[in-house]
């Protein structure tokens, strides 16, 4: 190799790593991590992170619309309780003790799992609604939603958890021939169909012309209204979503579930590299965004790390994160 | 005068940005007490040479010598104090708060408690702003003066500063004639106290007006320095650009059809008042007048961007119902705005992106996903018909210079196939050469059949290009005048002024 060659390649391997920034941190964190705890390696715990991770990531699937929007949605965590408690009382078994309709024969599947998803779009359209017709900002109106949820949750709970859910619901927070988590597989499918969405749709381009300028996105002919509302919709539905993967997963639904999720997933969105100035962002990068913060706990734990130390780094990685990857927007002149 | 002749002389400056070198080995020697004015197309490193100038960047090699002594790596705080002072391009004041806390922005008087003295402050600033006659009482909200008061506060600033040199780049780009007048006074002023100014702007006439000196620069380089004694409009376009520009304003005559658009009676809850006018197909319809006059607003309104409070526009005949964007896209109208920024472009989003987005509905393939081997398509063929130069299409549109980033807006309303054109200010702030482009561009459409509704605020542009100039004077159309040869920039001047018999 020519000194010209080396430093082009070293050029080259600068600019890859600031693109692919947060990829190196989730790497060397994999590095670091297995070589002090081999186990961390196995199927079974990387399954395990994987199925950690699917709540908070199918949330920060939405999140990342929401953000590269410019806006911000911190509702996510009580749509979750909210959708949580209204699709347990539907699940229950029939022999449930405390029944919550005690008359109610057990249903199909998709009836609760629906009854989850139209909530979640419906307080997501309404927040969309919000800030698209009254002008205020995304984080009152959601901050509002949030409250609201949250005490929908506790009213319709009576502040208690709503358990001994069907068991084709608990199933889904199984295995697939005993290997694969469903979580994961759901979580997964709601992956592709976000980016084909972000990607493939007019609707995903509408979402980052709104974030690049919102008002050059008015006088080009974008629907914007309409799209803000699709936006928010579209968050709470998979909010909704993250509902069924975690009834299914824990076997009962309390209405104070989830608080602070909407944190989690506002963060694994931002370590994933989608800028809060709006108009930049991936579905990729909230994958790993979120990947990254489940490798981190999990490792944390498995190296026997205290819980408290644990939040302390989340603290810090999700900083070093996001320092390390604004270094690659940064202007050039 | 103190031995030397020049306050500032820049030596075989270099500066390299990754993968783009914007200045190549210039010069530029500033003298005491003289305006000096740069010049250049976009692209040509005036502003990154400005910035060197007042320590924003830090050339890559070259020499910076500034009365008289020899500058080392120096950053914008440190300029100041040496005396250099930059009134930016785009003005970023503190809108929510007075005048005076502006101008004191970091250095604010103390009282001996270390409180801010805000008495003291009130009583400097005045004096500051009376040494540049701005009469304007410090206290006032920032956010409730024009742009051109609030460049005078920047040049305030500057004065407060005790500045020997101030760099002026493009100031008068937002302001109106008298503005542009009230700003030369100031400059002849401060040029008579002996301070110097390194004036930036892309208006030659201006420039024969204010400068002793002008130096020009190409594509990084150093071409010319002249007495502007010494140089006249055609050399100067010539050395900027390196080759002729002969037409400035290739209006050709083409064939004018039907009544295309006609606007009845329209009329704003502020702005304007009883507007009315028709555009033919084939026309070029010139809206001419001074800042303020309502003539964006106009577009505006019809655009459906702002709410009208009675009038009636009709399209080829028929009453239409405009109340968005959208509305106006649907009835085939295109809308090429004035702030580039603000209304335009998506900064951060790919060139092709900021290309299609006006007309994405028509890449929705069957199962409602995007056609990205159509999109590529139409957007090649955009960038070769109206020549973008851009290194590819996945590029940052904020990365292209000025007048190519007004192509890819051009080309969004094309792609639109729209049957009634505004352009308001189409020329703004880019470079002679894409000027003339679009220009030429805006004829051939005219001569397409399209009718053409275009704004601006440069008096041989409107009178070069339009078939027809409707006139507004503060929210009232003064007159309709036919585009003949015996109209004369003083007379449409009187009718902008609201000067008629």
């Amino acid at each position: 190799m020519t000194l010209v060659e080396i430093i082009q390649s070293r050029e080259t391997l600068i600019s890859t790593m600031k693109k692919y920034g947060v990829v190196f941190v989730l790497v060397f964190m994999i590095i670091g991590i297995s070589i002090a705890q081999p186990a961390f390696l196995s199927r079974v715990n990387i399954f395990n992170v994987l199925t950690q991770s699917s709540i908070f990531g199918i949330m920060a699937l939405g999140m990342t619309f929401v953000i590269i929007s410019r806006g911000i949605d911190i509702s996510v965590g009580s749509i979750l309780g909210l959708s949580g408690v209204v699709m347990a009382s539907l699940a229950q078994t029939s022999s449930a003790v405390s029944k919550y309709y005690p008359n109610l024969a057990e249903m199909p599947l998709i009836v609760p799992i629906l009854a989850a998803l139209i909530i979640g779009g419906s307080i997501g359209a309404v927040s969309g609604w919000l800030i698209a017709k009254t002008n205020i900002p995304a984080f009152i109106a959601t901050l509002g939603m949030m409250t609201i949820a949250r005490g929908l949750a506790l009213i319709y709970a009576d502040g208690k958890p709503i358990s001994t859910l069907m068991p084709s619901l608990t199933a889904l927070g199984g295995k697939l021939f005993g290997v694969i988590p469903i979580p994961v597989i759901i979580y997964f499918i709601a992956i592709v169909v976000s980016w084909i969405l972000l990607n493939n749709t007019s609707f995903g381009k509408n979402v980052f012309a709104i974030g690049g300028n919102i008002t050059a996105a008015e006088v080009s002919g974008v629907n914007v209204s309409k799209n803000l509302v699709m936006i928010y919709a579209y968050c709470g539905l998979l909010a909704g979503l993250a509902a069924v993967v975690f009834a299914a997963r824990v076997g009962s639904v309390h209405p104070g579930a989830a608080t602070g999720y909407e944190l989690t997933a506002i963060a694994a969105t931002t370590i994933g590299g989608t800028s809060h100035s709006g108009g930049i962002g991936t579905i990729w990068g909230a994958f790993v965004g979120a990947l990254a913060l489940a490798v981190l706990r999990n490792g944390l734990t498995l190296l026997g790390v205290g819980a408290y130390w644990q939040q302390v780094t989340e603290g810090a990685i999700i900083i070093v994160a996001v320092v390390v990857d604004m270094r690659k927007n940064v202007k050039k002149h | 005068m103190s031995g030397h002749k020049y306050i500032l002389q820049m030596k075989n400056i270099i500066k390299k940005f990754p993968g783009v070198l914007a200045l190549n080995g210039v010069q530029l020697d500033v003298g005491y007490g003289e305006i000096h004015s740069l010049i250049g197309e976009n692209g040509a490193g005036k502003s990154t040479i400005s910035k060197c100038i007042a320590g924003i960047y830090t050339p890559t090699s070259g020499e910076i010598i500034f009365d008289g002594k020899k500058l080392e790596k120096y950053n914008t705080s440190q300029a100041l104090k040496l005396g250099i002072s930059m009134i930016h391009q785009e003005l970023s004041p503190v809108l929510t708060r007075p005048i005076m806390e502006n101008l004191w922005l970091g250095r604010e008087p103390k009282n001996k408690l270390g409180l801010v003295d805000h008495k003291k402050m009130y009583e400097l600033s005045k004096l500051v702003l009376k040494e540049i006659d701005l009469e304007e009482d410090p206290r006032r909200l920032m956010s409730s003066l024009t742009v051109a008061k609030m460049q005078m506060v920047e040049i305030a600033k500057a004065v407060s500063y005790n500045s020997k040199l101030i760099i002026m780049d493009e100031p008068t780009s937002a302001l109106t004639e008298k503005e542009i007048k009230q700003l030369f006074k100031i400059m002849r002023k401060l040029k008579d106290q002996g301070k110097s100014i390194l004036y930036i702007s892309h208006k030659l006439d201006e420039i024969f007006e204010i400068s002793d000196r002008v130096t020009i620069y190409r594509d990084g380089q150093y071409i010319d320095s002249r007495e502007i004694s010494n140089i006249d409009t055609k050399s100067m376009i010539n050395l900027m650009v390196g080759r002729d520009v002969n037409e400035m304003f290739p209006k050709i005559d083409c064939a004018i059809g039907d009544v295309k658009l006609e606007v009845n009676h329209l009329t704003h809850s502020t702005h304007f008042n009883d507007v009315s006018f028709k555009v033919r197909r084939g026309e070029i319809f010139g809206i001419a007048g001074l800042v303020g006059a309502g003539r964006t607003e106009v577009l505006e309104t019809i655009f459906g961007i702002r709410k009208k409070v009675s009038g009636e526009i009709k399209i080829d005949g028929r009453k239409v119902a405009i109340s968005r964007p959208r509305d106006a896209i649907n009835y085939g109208m295109a809308f090429l705005t004035e702030d580039r920024r603000l209304t335009g472009i998506f900064p951060v989003l790919s060139v092709r992106l900021n290309i299609i987005i006006s007309n994405i509905r028509k890449y929705v393939g069957k199962i409602g996903l995007l056609d990205y081997k159509r999109i590529h398509e139409d957007c090649d063929d955009f960038v070769d018909k109206i020549q973008i130069k851009t290194p590819d299409l996945q590029q940052r549109i904020e990365n292209l210079s000025g007048g190519n980033q007004q192509k890819v807006l051009v080309a969004r309303w094309l792609l639109t196939g729209p049957d009634i054109l505004f352009l308001d200010e189409p020329t703004r702030g880019i470079d002679v050469g894409s000027k003339s482009e679009i220009h030429k561009l805006v004829t051939k459409l005219a001569g397409e059949g399209k009718s053409i509704v275009m704004v601006s605020s440069e008096l041989p542009e409107v009178m070069g290009m339009s078939d027809r100039i409707m006139v507004m004077h503060e929210g009232t159309v003064t007159g309709i005048l036919e585009n003949s040869k015996d109209l004369t920039q003083e007379r449409l001047m009187a009718y902008a002024t609201g000067n008629i018999e």
